[in-house]
C-alpha cells in the first residue's frame, strides 16, 4: 500500500466504493437482491448506488434467493456482470442448486464454452445477537465446490481491492463480508487497484508461532498477537484472503519458519476451512513442525441467542492467546 | 415482415417449404434417437439417455419460431431441443459417446449439451434447473436491448419445483422476454403427473398474470402457430408466456426403462403411437393438402437416415479427449 494514503473508509464504504467504481467502468455490471435499491440493504452497504446508477442497474427483487441467483447465472452467461446480494450468509442454503449445480459447473460441462462472470456478495459472522439463522459462517460450503472462488476480505483495503477483482473475474465468485466489520475503519486508496486471488497477506510478521486467520478472525488474531507479545511470544498473522484459490505456499513457508500453527476461522470447526488449511500445512511442513496444527472455529452447535451463550461459541482474542501460549509451552 | 408483397403462389410455396423443413427436422430427431437407442443396446454408449421420441413436434414447432440467436435451455430429455435449435448430429453423437469432438469435448454427455453458436445455454439434469438461467438470459436480452427471446423447456415434473414460481413471478414483474414451455408427457419418471400435480396447470402461471396457452403437442402446426404468436409478443416487449404442450414419450423414461407396465399400459402407448404420432399427423396433412407426396417424404426419411448413420460413424471413430483435459475448464 502506498505510504501517502491517509484516507480512511469503513469496510462498508470500501465495498460500496468498489461497486460504484466498477459500475462506472463497466456498464454491464448490475446489482440485484432484496432491498438493495432505495434501502441500500439493511446494513446500508449499498446506499447511494441506486441514485447514481438507477433502478435498471440496482434492482430490488422479490424474496426469492434461488430465483434471483438463477437469474444471475443466466444473465452472467449472456452478457451482464451481475453482483447478486444475499442479505445473510445463512440464506445461501436457498441458492445451493443455482450455485453448486449451475454456476459452478456451466463452464466445465460446456467444455469451456459458456462462462459465468457473476459475484455473490453475502455475509458471515456471529455475536450480533441474531440467533441461529442469522449468524452462521458457511463459506466452507462453497469452498468445497470446484468451479467457485471464495473471497474473505478482512480489512477495508482488502475489501475494495478484492471485490474489484471478483467483479472482473470470469468465474462465479462468492464474496463473504463479516457483518460485524462493516463499521471497521482503515486506509483505502481513492484510486483504482485490485488484489489478486490466491495471494495470502502477512498481516503481522513474527517468529514463534503462525496464526492463520480469515475474515472476522483476522482482527481476533491480531489482538491475540498483541497479548502474546506481552508474554514474549512473537506471532505471525497470515490471512489467506481467498479460501479458493488458496495460497498454500505462503502458509507452508510461514509454518516452516515458526514451527507452530493455529488456524482460526469463524466457520464450524468440523469438516471446515480450519481442517483444510491444517491439513495443507501438515502435509507441507510436517518435518518442521514442533506441534500438531491446532484448529479453532465456531463450536459445533447452532449459534444460540443469549449473549452469554453466544460469546463462547466463537474464538476470541483471549482464547486464541491462551491456545497459542499453551502450544508454545509457555505459561 | 418488411418484405415486398408476394404472389399467392410464392406464399403457398414458402409455407409448403416451411412445413416440409419441419417434417425433416422431426424425422431427424426421431432417427437420431433411434440411433441413440441402438448405441445403448449395443453397449457403445456410456451411461443412459432419455429419448424424445413422440415429442418431436414440441421442440420443432417452437424452435422454428425462433431466431438462431434466440436462447433455449433444455432438460435431461434434451436431444430434440438441441437438434431443433440447429445442433449438428455428428457432434451430438460424439458428445454422447464422450468424445473430444463433442459439443462439450465429452465433458457434458447426453444431459448437458450446450452450444453458444445456436443459442443453446445448455441442457440441465436438475429438474427445473434451468428456469433461472433462461429467465436471466431474458434479463440480459432486455437490458442489452438485443431483441432476443429465451425459451425454457421443462417437463411437467418441474411444476413441483418452487424456483419455477420464483422466476415466473420475477419475469412477469420485469416483463422479460421468456417463454416457459411445459412438456407434459404425462409421467414424472415413473409416476403419473396427476398424482403429483394439484389443480390446473396453466392457472399456476396465470396467477402471476403471465400469458398462458395450451396446445396439442403432437400437432406441429398448432405448436408452431401459437409459439410464433407468443415469441412475437415477447420480442415486442409483451413479457413472458407459459405454454403447456400436451404430449407423450413413446419409450421408457430412459433407454433402460423397458418393463413399464407397472406404471402405464401397452394399450396406452399403442394408442398414442397410432393415433397421435406427430410425424404421421403432419405427413397425412401434407399429402392431403397436396403439399408433398409420399415419395418426397420417403426420400426425406432415407436422406436423414443416411445422415444419421454417417454422424454415428463419425462419433464412433472420433477420439477420446486426452486425460490431461480432466482439469481443464474448471475455471475460465
Ligand atoms: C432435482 C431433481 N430431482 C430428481 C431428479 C431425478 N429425475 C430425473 S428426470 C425425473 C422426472 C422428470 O419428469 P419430467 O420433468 O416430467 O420430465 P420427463 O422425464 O417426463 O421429460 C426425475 C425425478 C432430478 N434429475 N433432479
Amino acid at each position: 500500500m502506498p505510504e501517502a494514503v491517509q484516507r480512511e473508509l469503513t469496510f462498508a464504504q470500501a465495498v460500496r466504493e468498489a461497486l460504484a467504481e466498477e459500475m462506472r467502468r463497466d456498464s454491464r455490471v448490475c446489482i440485484f437482491g432484496e432491498d438493495v435499491a432505495e434501502a441500500g440493504t439493511p446494513f446500508k452497504v449499498l446506499s447511494g448506488l441506486v441514485e447514481e446508477f438507477g433502478t435498471e442497474r440496482v434492482i430490488d427483487t422479490p424474496i426469492s434467493e434461488a430465483g434471483f441467483t438463477g437469474l444471475g447465472v443466466g444473465a452472467a452467461m449472456t452478457g451482464l456482470r451481475p453482483v447478486v446480494d444475499i442479505m445473510f450468509g445463512d440464506f445461501i442454503t436457498l441458492t445451493m442448486d443455482q450455485m453448486v449445480n449451475q454456476a459452478a459447473k456451466v463452464h466445465y460441462m460446456s467444455g469451456g464454452k459458456w462462462k459465468v462472470p457473476m459475484v455473490m456478495r453475502t455475509t458471515l459472522g456471529a455475536t450480533r445477537r441474531s440467533a441461529a439463522q442469522h449468524s452462521q459462517s458457511l463459506h466452507a460450503w462453497f469452498s468445497h465446490v470446484p468451479g467457485l472462488k471464495v473471497v474473505l476480505p478482512s480489512t477495508p483495503y482488502d475489501a475494495k481491492g478484492l471485490l474489484k477483482t471478483a467483479i472482473r473475474d470470469e468465474n462465479p465468485v462468492v464474496f463473504f463480508e463479516d457483518k460485524m466489520m462493516y463499521k471497521l475503519k482503515g486506509p483505502v486508496p481513492a484510486e483504482d487497484y485490485t488484489i489478486p486471488f490466491g495471494v495470502a497477506d502477512v498481516k503481522r510478521a513474527g517468529d514463534d508461532i503462525t496464526l492463520v486467520a480469515t475474515s472476522s478472525m483476522v482482527q481476533v488474531a491480531l489482538g491475540a498477537a498483541t497479548l502474546l507479545d506481552e508474554v514474549g511470544i512473537s506471532a505471525e498473522v497470515i490471512d489467506p484472503r481467498t479460501t479458493w484459490p488458496l495460497d498454500e505456499k505462503t502458509l507452508i513457508e510461514s509454518a516452516k519458519k515458526t514451527s507452530r500453527v493455529i488456524v482460526v476461522d469463524e466457520g464450524y470447526g468440523r469438516y471446515g476451512v480450519t481442517a483444510e488449511i491444517a491439513s495443507v500445512i501438515a502435509e507441507g511442513a510436517f518435518y518442521d513442525l514442533d506441534a500438531p496444527v491446532k484448529r479453532m472455529g465456531a463450536m459445533h452447535v447452532p449459534i444460540p441467542f443469549s449473549p452469554v451463550l453466544e460469546d463462547v461459541t466463537v474464538p476470541t482474542e483471549h482464547t486464541v492467546f491462551e491456545a497459542a501460549r499453551a502450544l508454545c509451552r509457555r505459561s | 415482415m418488411t418484405m415486398a408483397a408476394q404472389s399467392p403462389e410464392t406464399v403457398a410455396r414458402t409455407a409448403a417449404e416451411q412445413w416440409i423443413r419441419m417434417y425433416r427436422k422431426m424425422v431427424s430427431i426421431r432417427l437420431f434417437e433411434e440411433q441413440v437407442n441402438e448405441l445403448y443396446t449395443r453397449a457403445l454408449m456410456p451411461g443412459l439417455a432419455h429419448l424424445y421420441i413422440g415429442e418431436e413436434a414440441v421442440a420443432v414447432g417452437i424452435c422454428e419460431a425462433l431466431r438462431s440467436d434466440d436462447y433455449i435451455t433444455s432438460t435431461h430429455r434434451g436431444h430434440g431441443h438441441c437438434l431443433a435449435k440447429g445442433a449438428a448430429p455428428d457432434r451430438m453423437f460424439a458428445e454422447l459417446l464422450g468424445k473430444e469432438a463433442g459439443y462439450c469435448r465429452g465433458k457434458g454427455g447426453s444431459m448437458h449439451i450446450a452450444d453458444p453458436d445456436t443459442g443453446n445455454l445448455g441442457a440441465n439434469a436438475i429438474v427445473a434447473g434451468s428456469v433461472g438461467i433462461a429467465t436471466g438470459a431474458a434479463l440480459s436480452a432486455k437490458r442489452l436491448k438485443t431483441n432476443q427471446v429465451a425459451v425454457c423447456f421443462f417437463g411437467e415434473g418441474a411444476l413441483g419445483q418452487g424456483v419455477l414460481y420464483e422466476v415466473m413471478n420475477i419475469a412477469q414483474l420485469w416483463k422479460l422476454p421468456v417463454i416457459y414451455v411445459c412438456e407434459n408427457n404425462l409421467y414424472n419418471e415413473y409416476t403419473h403427473y396427476s398424482e403429483t400435480t394439484a389443480g390446473d396447470i396453466p392457472a399456476r402461471a396465470a396467477a402471476f398474470g403471465v400469458q398462458t396457452a395450451s396446445v396439442d403437442g403432437q400437432d406441429v402446426r398448432a405448436v408452431h402457430g401459437i409459439a410464433t404468436r407468443l415469441v412475437q409478443n415477447a420480442r415486442n416487449g409483451g413479457g413472458p408466456a407459459f405454454l403447456l404442450c400436451n404430449t407423450y414419450r413413446y419409450h421408457g423414461h430412459h433407454v433402460g426403462d423397458i418393463n413399464r407396465e407397472y406404471y402405464r399400459s401397452k394399450e396406452e402407448e399403442q394408442r398414442w403411437k397410432t393415433e397421435r404420432d406427430p410425424l404421421k399427423l403432419l405427413s397425412a396433412w401434407l399429402i392431403d393438402q397436396k403439399l408433398a407426396d409420399a415419395a418426397l417424404l420417403d426420400r426425406i426419411q432415407s436422406e436423414v437416415r443416411k445422415e444419421m448413420e454417417a454422424a454415428v460413424k463419425f462419433a464412433v471413430e472420433a477420439h477420446y479427449p486426452g486425460v490431461e483435459e480432466v482439469e481443464q475448464d474448471v475455471y475460465a
